[in-house]
């Protein structure tokens, strides 16, 4: 056996024990009621104002956080879990078969955590981290404004230097859950006078300072998962400035990659929910045998072939990103193919149930088939929030394809 | 983004890379079609494919080849895909060996792939006989006789049958043109009595044959006789998905052709890649093509470790290989404009080998329905 042989079995070998003792203690620790499915009213998302409907939420948070579990790949100096990508993976199968719920949502750990790595002072990232991976501050994202849409950079909230304080005002909109957040993200415009994108800053919001208003948005589906935030002169101390004051664009680009990996891998399935054949079958009919529709048969198999081809080349991205490194530009790609091949399910989903899928609320409506309509309402916001299918498709061309402007 | 290959597949791939390269590039196939070449293809290169272990990657080493699986014999057919490089590895290996291996006894086996493997000869699958790839719609009859069978039917797009050493043709002993019960493979030498072979001239330059039996004797039977079905589904499952990887190779070509031509080509002062009706479709393919990688690997894949999804995972990766394939070459030959329509050019050939691989092993329709009939809707 050669040299690199066997170490490749010895890593085989220490995998393979991390692998049981992984799933011994996830059997030892995951309470049996975080390991049925999860509904969107039983996500738990930390924070000062954290809601727990169940008190095993809160068991399962900490039990998981103390290892650093919520953040698995991030170094353990800053609480994270120290894993290598192949142990980070063998968690998630393990979670995954043996049902475990995720502990926790977050911003903060999907978007902020790995970019304060990067560029944050060993000051900021020593506050900042650990209260992320223990879920006890929530984030937002406070990026768009009512002028500044796809064309982010022109973004025009103001923080203006005041001794060791910055003023910040502007109004932001689209920050998710603004109003059951702790601390926003913020792009801000530090220096008016040079070109739009080498005057912005990435700055850290205390959401209690004075001068905040938070007003949520309701949106078609009926829900208001987003808001707009104002800002009237609010004091921001300096050191929450991450990198330097005009470096804030890049940071900024590099969390939206992260933002559009999450997006991407957040539409991967629909939970507990019947499959398009199985609704189909029970709508269309026949009950044995091709389904009774050819058109809407071959819409069908379309849609499950490209998902299941979705979900071979995320798997086939991880692997590639092995040695380690973030997502790059493909993120746009899964962003882009990821949504678009939602909002297609979620209508089909809508077509196939028929009549049933025309209801608003009330009577002659079961819970399912009101959820299946809100979610496919939801849906067509997909391919616009964290950057428009337009835009993934200009940022291929430019960053993969290598296209002139 | 890129596979992961191991040292050993990269080596494979850097290979077939070079030998494709060096001597079947484009021109080679253009140069074959310019002088209506009688075979169609290159014997010396196909030896010189044996000699390196090429023509026998995924055959088993007890019969003459390197033991390797359809992840490596994938990366071969992907550099030929590349060039259009004319072999008979569809024929030969992806069908003729690909039979042998599932319906095959050891010693039929011993007694033809070591020859298959050094490139001496070519076997190919006697099927079809429609207008369309419709595996089991067989009328040509298998009668039983003293010594075997009696072979007497008409097949069509006999894939290098011209030059075939030996045909496996799918007989019926019994029942009726559909029935996927009923059928037999029988493997007969090219001489036998009774066979006329009419080389058909294809519009990718390739071959394929007319072949009529009439009373053709027949006494090698492959796997069980009203069993065939068994062995033919298994090999052209791995034959499809061999296919794809080859199709694969001529997608990325196309498209990576077509992305330079974007960036060089000037219109109104600028390159005609600067425009955004053009950036778009150009990023929407881009999409679509990492998704048919995908794919195609994870056939490959699942070839190699015999997986239960096999069937299945063959028609996505066919259905999405074919739709890609035209989806490319279409939008190459637009975005080429005038010039894209030549003969000169070779975006030309590629949309032509398209649309013969579509056809070949069921089109992306007939993929999704056998799909959805494997999920039982």
């Amino acid at each position: 056996m050669s040299h690199a042989d066997s170490a490749g079995a010895a890593r085989r070998d220490a995998l393979s024990t991390f692998r049981t003792e992984t799933r011994a203690w996830l059997i030892a620790n995951c309470p049996p009621t975080m390991r049925t499915p999860m509904s969107d009213d039983d996500e738990v998302w930390g924070g000062r104002r954290a809601v727990f409907d169940h008190p095993d939420q809160k068991v399962w948070l900490e039990r998981m956080a103390r290892r650093g579990w919520t953040a698995p790949r991030w170094p353990t100096e800053y609480g994270g879990g120290g894993l290598s990508p192949e142990q980070a993976l063998v968690l998630a199968d393990e979670m995954r078969s043996l049902g475990c719920r995720r502990p926790l949502k977050s911003f903060g750990v999907w978007m902020l955590g790995p970019v304060l790595l990067e560029f944050a002072s060993e000051e900021q990232k020593r506050e900042h981290i650990p209260p992320i991976v223990h879920g006890e501050i929530r984030w937002c994202q406070g990026y768009s404004e009512p002028g500044a849409g796809s064309d982010l950079a022109s973004l025009a909230a103001r923080a203006v230097p005041d001794g060791d304080d910055y003023i910040v005002s502007g109004h932001k909109i689209w920050t998710s859950h603004a109003d059951r957040s702790d601390w926003m993200f913020c792009l801000v415009r530090t220096d008016p006078s040079t070109p739009k994108h080498d005057g912005i800053s990435f700055l850290l919001i205390d959401m209690a300072a004075p001068g905040i208003t938070v007003r949520p948005i309701r949106l078609i589906s009926g829900n208001s998962p987003f808001c707009e935030t104002f800002f009237d002169e609010v004091r921001v101390p300096k050191k929450n400035l991450v990198g330097r004051p005009g470096a804030g664009w890049t940071i900024a680009k590099r969390l939206l990659q992260h933002e559009r990996a999450l997006i991407s891998e957040m539409r991967d399935a629909f939970p507990d929910e019947e499959t398009l054949e199985g609704v189909a079958r029970r709508t269309l009919g026949p009950s044995v045998g091709p389904l009774a529709d050819a058109a809407l048969r071959d819409r069908i198999v379309q849609a499950n072939m490209d998902f299941y081809c979705n979900k071979i080349t995320l798997r086939r991205a991880a692997e590639a990103a092995e040695a380690g490194r973030g997502p790059g530009a493909e993120s746009s790609m899964f962003k882009l193919y990821g949504t678009e091949l939602n909002k297609r399910r979620r209508e089909l989903m809508v077509e196939l149930l028929g009549y049933q899928a025309l209801g608003w609320e009330g009577d002659g409506f079961s819970a399912g088939e009101l959820a299946r309509t809100r979610a496919w309402l939801r849906s067509r916001a997909n391919s616009i929030e964290g950057g428009t299918s337009e835009i993934q498709l200009n940022i291929i061309a430019k960053r993969v394809l290598g296209l002139p402007d | 983004m890129s596979y992961v290959l191991t040292e050993e597949q990269e080596s494979i791939r850097r290979t077939a890379k070079a030998l494709v390269g060096e001597r079947a590039p484009v021109a080679h196939l253009r140069a074959l079609r310019d002088e209506a070449d009688k075979v169609g293809f290159s014997r010396e290169l196909w030896k010189e494919m044996a000699s390196l272990g090429l023509v026998g990657m995924a055959i088993p080493e007890s019969y003459g080849g390197a033991g390797l699986g359809f992840a490596e014999l994938g990366l071969v057919l992907y550099e030929c895909g590349r060039t259009l490089a004319p072999t008979p590895f569809v024929a030969t290996v992806l069908l003729g060996a690909s039979a042998l291996l599932s319906g095959g006894s050891p010693e039929q086996n011993r007694t033809m792939l070591p020859a298959v493997c050094a490139g001496d000869r070519i076997i190919a699958l006697a099927h079809d006989e429609r207008s369309r790839f419709l595996p089991y719609e067989i009328t040509t009859r298998a009668e039983p006789d003293r010594s075997g069978f009696r072979l007497s039917g008409e097949k069509t797009f006999v894939i290098d049958g011209h030059v075939a050493d030996d045909f496996i043709v799918v007989a019926r002993s019994a029942g009726a043109p559909g029935d996927r019960a009923g059928l037999t493979l029988l493997v007969v030498p090219a001489d036998a009595p009774g066979i006329t072979v009419t080389r058909s001239h294809m519009v990718d330059s390739r071959n394929a044959a007319r072949v009529r039996f009439a009373a053709t004797p027949a006494r090698e039977i492959l796997g069980q006789p009203g069993a065939g079905a068994d062995v033919l589904d298994a090999a052209l499952d791995r034959a499809t998905a061999g296919l794809c990887a080859e199709m694969l190779g001529g997608i990325e070509e196309v498209f990576e052709r077509t992305i330079a031509y974007l960036k060089t080509r000037r219109q109104f002062g600028v390159p005609i890649g600067s425009f955004q009706a053009l950036k778009h479709r150009a990023a929407y393919l881009f999409c679509e093509i990492e998704l048919s990688k995908s794919i195609v690997l994870d056939a490959l894949r699942a070839v190699d470790l015999s997986r239960p999804d096999l069937s299945a995972v063959v028609s996505v990766a066919k259905a999405r290989a074919s739709d890609t394939y035209l989806a490319v070459t279409n939008e190459a030959v637009q975005m080429h404009g005038g010039v894209g329509v030549t003969d000169e050019l070779d975006i030309g050939l590629f949309l032509k080998r398209a649309r013969v691989a579509e056809m070949t092993f069921g089109t992306a329709s007939y993929h999704r329905n056998r799909y959805a009939e494997l999920h039982g809707y």
